[in-house]
């Protein structure tokens, strides 16, 4: 009697399991992951972009002729269902490769799973530098720059000014503490005479627009921001892929959509190189793999598996009663990385 | 010192909302002894609904205008709740409501990103309020000075409203005495909905002047609703002076928290609860509640153990469920442990909710403690597995016993309180103390070893430790010890009278159910790989409590069919589209209604049905119930 309905559930999985098992011919399937229903003020824009982009690479003959499919699942922000979903994606839809996640510890979770399962894992969006160095595994790329990084150009910037005493206010959480932690470390290192208020304000991210437009004509003058001022980037590659997203979405993009995006076109690369699924043909191929995006050409290094794609560095300004960056520079990624040999001492052995 | 004067006007500042959101909390609960879940859900609806209106339509209200106009407007959506949801339930065993305006909560929190779209909304500054007062070199926000006024004028316009009109004077009454009440012929119903109304205009107020001072998202709800709980706790629950007190209390604990300890800032206010509820059991202001008339159910039907042909179905149902590995997949194999370890988590809970009496807000804490004993010792005692299984769960064994001792001293929602302001301390230790915890970041790499690394091979591992638990608890309650227990729930007057020692049973429950939750934590973490501060959160303690209220809280096995259709339901429901809070929330409110006994109890209250052809009247039902 009470364990009748066990009976039911489990069915029930069971057919539903092999309904999607069925593998069509001629397909390469993507699993995605991602916070859609926690996180939907950063998850929606980066959903139209991977659309976009998926929607390109199978007009143009998809890989290697075999239509490209992604699989797209919430992870409700608990690391946990994360797996779950994960888990889907491999057993029963067979998935080449996983991608996406947004939140550190979500991100940090699923790499864990890969690197057990053997499965090769794009994370589109997490900050923590551990994805990459401290807990990085042979199976895990990243593509969005690190918390480090972010600091790092940060630092650069506010290195530059005359401020000797510096203050920081952080969420009290993984993010928000490494965060802290690294632009303080290298803030020292460029400037030794600094203390940790005269106010200029450093802000991480706060340049996205996703941060950025709901403050309005509320938005702070003068922050130094990173971020990404969609509005004010001239460069052809970017150009085109703003025309082609506000032709599909009437819309401007945010920053997710710029990760959605290239995260789509690097995994299509990897796997048009690869030519095969095998999560070992897919690690050798993306390594040292350069990839055009809308910020110009990234390579995801060998060394870390971190790619090196960059953000723009600006500051916060209010036109017509609009958050906007002014002043903005694209930093590369590549030159804001530490040494290969710190790298190496912090990233454990295969 | 002006710094700390700014911090202290900061802090009174953010007690007016917290006061009005609370207020309207305390004062639903005293009359209609309802735990409003639903409340935060209100409070944002409010804020969403104020943005709406002071930005689009801010040509015909103007900003106040549409203040209040927002916050009528969700009252009026609380007073259909109530008549439509509520009424039907207000019959149904305690805490059932609690499932009901859980589901609603879900449904709204998905719904506001349908309506609002899913990018935070931030409102204008109040006009008159936009600048700021300079106060000896230290800035105050204009707008936070009116809220600093704000506060205690309602609070004034509450005291005359309950010491000067009929309908206060009733509130009053009703909140000590509703039986009273009800046979002195007032109007119920009536008294019912007008209090829901002004709780959720009160709730709504309080979100929509918030608007100014944060931005609006789709979880604003959870993360004031616990502090409100909070507040109405420590100020003893329909108590509206309480409420101010407490509001301004754990205001002020969180504005110097964060300076004189950053470290446990997040736990503060929870440690105060908890030496509150300890030294003061009803909160600062409330007082003890009258013995209630009306015990749920369980008198009338009196629980037997498993005839033999049902012992047999259910020997059949666990061999068909075994048999899963030989044609399911992988996945199919990995939620089935999934959902096993979740029976486990859920009939620990029962045990202690069904059989003791006492539900627990804060299970979790000890299925978490069971999954970082296991990934402690994994990592850094480099124990085999077995070990870890037998010794992680006593983790959770501990931690029940330390703060059972306390928590066995309550009853009733202040039980409900005390233990969930254990599991956030708990919660916030794996949170902060990012040394031996990894913080957030969890720990990972906690797989299980080659003999159960298979899917296949896990799962029977899990159904085989599912099955013998069950079979354990289950004999639990028939022991004398079970007997004792339901006496003691049933009558603790009569059952001290004959000589059994209430306090100490319920406490040996107490750490029989976090040691059970333990072993799932334990298998969980070795599932999953990982364990993260989510494991001891909140919101799995509330899954645990929704699958026993979903499977019927006064059956006995209500909880394994529970907790399967809720897991189930819910990886389903994930899987298949980003409305899952949506979809299950509506399911659980459906539930509520039409099942009012939860699934198991409806299908006994059926079979009863099918074997008694003359029921039991309903009549002699309820002298049973009136006799105790």
């Amino acid at each position: 009697m009470r364990r009748r309905f066990f009976l039911g559930a489990s069915l029930a999985i069971v057919a539903a399991g092999m309904a999607n098992s069925a593998i069509a011919q001629g397909e390469i399937k993507i699993g995605e992951i991602n916070s859609y229903s926690l996180l939907p003020a950063f998850t929606d824009p980066y959903r139209k972009g991977w659309q976009l982009a998926l929607e390109e690479i199978n007009a143009a003959g998809g890989i290697n002729g075999k239509k490209l499919v992604i699989i797209s699942k919430d992870d409700g922000g608990k690391p946990a269902d994360a797996q779950t979903a994960a888990n889907e994606l491999v057993s029963s839809e067979n998935v080449a490769m996983l991608v996406g996640t947004f939140l550190s510890n979500i991100g940090l979770a699923v790499s864990d799973f890969a690197n057990q399962k053997k499965v090769f894992f794009l994370a589109a969006e997490p900050l923590t530098d551990a994805i990459t160095w401290s807990k990085g595994n042979r199976y895990t790329f990243r593509l969005r720059p690190s918390n480090y990084m972010q600091a790092a150009m940060l630092a650069e910037a506010a290195a530059e000014l005359p401020a000797k005493r510096w203050a920081t206010i952080a969420p009290n959480y993984e993010y928000g503490q490494s965060a802290v932690g690294v632009f303080k470390k290298l803030m020292s290192e460029k400037r030794p005479d600094i203390q940790f208020k005269d106010r200029v304000v450093i802000s991480f991210l706060t340049g996205e627009p996703e941060y950025l437009d709901p403050l309005k004509d509320e938005t702070p003058d003068g922050w130094i921001v990173t971020g990404y001022p969609w509005y004010s980037i001239k460069t052809p590659e970017h150009e085109a892929f703003l025309k082609a997203y506000q032709a599909k979405y009437n819309d401007y993009p945010r920053l997710g959509s710029i990760v959605g995006y290239e995260t789509i076109k690097a995994a299509a690369a990897i796997l048009t190189k690869a030519g095969s699924t095998d999560p070992e043909k897919l690690i050798a191929a993306a390594e040292g793999l350069s990839v055009a995006s809308p910020f110009g050409e990234i390579t995801f290094r060998k060394i870390d598996h971190q790619s090196t794609l960059g953000a723009f560095v600006g500051k916060t300004a209010v036109k017509d009663g609009k958050g906007v960056m002014v002043d903005s520079v694209y930093r590369k990624g590549s030159d804001y990385l530490p040494r290969d040999a710190e790298v190496e001492k912090m990233r454990p052995k295969d | 010192m002006a710094f700390y004067i700014v911090q202290f006007l900061t802090g009174l500042a953010s007690a007016a909302s917290l006061f009005l959101v609370a207020s309207g909390l305390s004062i639903i609960f005293g009359v209609t002894r309802i735990v409003n879940f639903a409340h935060g859900a209100f409070y944002m609806l409010g804020a969403y609904m104020a943005f709406s209106l002071t930005e689009r339509f801010s040509g015909a209200l103007g900003f106040w205008g549409g203040i209040l106009v927002a916050a009528i407007l969700v009252a009026a959506v609380g007073v259909l709740v109530e008549m439509v949801l509520l009424r039907r339930i207000y019959h149904s065993p305690e805490l059932f409501q609690l499932l009901a305006t859980f589901g609603l909560t879900l449904m709204v929190e998905d719904l506001v990103v349908l309506i609002w779209g899913p990018a935070d909304q931030l409102g204008r500054r109040a006009p008159g309020f936009k600048g700021a007062v300079d106060f000896f070199g230290q800035n105050i926000p204009s707008y936070d000075l009116f809220l600093i006024v704000l506060g205690p004028s309602v609070l004034a316009i509450l005291w005359l409203l309950f010491r000067r009109t009929r309908w206060g004077i009733l509130v009053r009454a009703a909140t000590q005495d509703r039986d009273m009440v009800a046979a002195l012929g007032v109007n119920q119903k009536w008294l019912f909905t007008s209090v829901f109304a002004v709780g959720v205009f009160l709730a709504a107020l309080g979100g929509a002047l918030q608007i100014p001072r944060d931005a609006v998202n789709h979880a604003m709800d959870l993360r004031i609703i616990v502090e409100v709980f909070v507040v109405v706790v420590i100020g003893g629950l329909g108590s509206i002076m309480g409420a101010f007190v407490a509001a301004v209390l754990v205001s002020e604990l969180n504005a110097f928290g964060i300076l004189i300890f950053p470290k446990i800032s997040i736990i503060l206010v929870f440690l105060v609860m908890a030496a509150v509820l300890i030294v003061r059991p009803w909160g600062l202001f409330g007082k003890a509640e009258a013995p209630a008339r009306r015990r749920p159910g369980l008198v009338v039907n009196p629980w037997r153990p498993l005839s033999r042909s049902e012992r047999l179905i259910a020997l059949a149902a666990l061999a068909v469920a075994a048999a899963l590995p030989f044609f399911g997949g992988n996945y199919a194999l990995t939620v089935g442990a999934e959902i096993a370890i979740f029976v486990i988590f859920a009939v620990s809970l029962h045990f202690l909710m069904s059989v003791g009496g006492l539900a627990s807000f804060g299970h979790a804490a000890y299925f978490g403690l069971g999954a970082y004993g296991v990934a402690l010792l994994a990592k850094f005692a480099g124990l085999p597995m077995i070990a870890c299984l037998l010794l992680g769960p006593l983790l959770g064994l501990v931690g029940a016993a330390a703060f059972g001792f306390f928590a066995v001293q309550l009853a009733g929602v202040y039980f409900a309180m005390l233990t969930l302001a254990f599991a956030q301390i708990v919660w916030s230790i794996a949170f902060q103390w990012v040394e031996v915890t990894g913080g957030d970041n969890g720990i990972l790499g906690v797989w299980p070893e080659k003999w159960a690394a298979s899917p296949a091979h896990f799962y029977w591992l899990s159904l085989g430790i599912t099955a013998l638990v069950i079979a354990l608890l289950r004999t639990a309650v028939f022991s004398p010890f079970g007997f004792a227990l339901r006496a003691t729930r049933d009558s603790p007057l009569r059952s001290e009278a004959i000589g059994i020692n209430g306090k100490r049973i319920q406490w040996t429950a107490f750490v029989i159910a976090g040691a059970v939750a333990g072993i799932a934590g334990a298998l969980f973490a070795y599932l999953k790989g990982s364990v993260f501060p989510d494991d001891l959160g909140i919101s799995l303690s509330v899954d645990a409590l929704v699958m026993v209220l979903l499977g019927g809280v006064e059956t006995l096995s209500g909880a394994v069919v529970g907790a399967i259709v809720y897991k189930a339901l819910s990886i389903w429901l994930v899987s298949q589209t980003d409305l899952s809070k949506l979809v299950l929330g509506a399911f659980i409110v459906l539930i509520v209604v039409a099942f009012p006994k939860g699934i198991v109890g409806t299908l006994e209250a059926v079979g009863r049905r099918f074997r008694s052809s003359p029921p039991k009247s309903a009549l002699l039902a309820s002298h049973v119930e009136t006799a105790e």
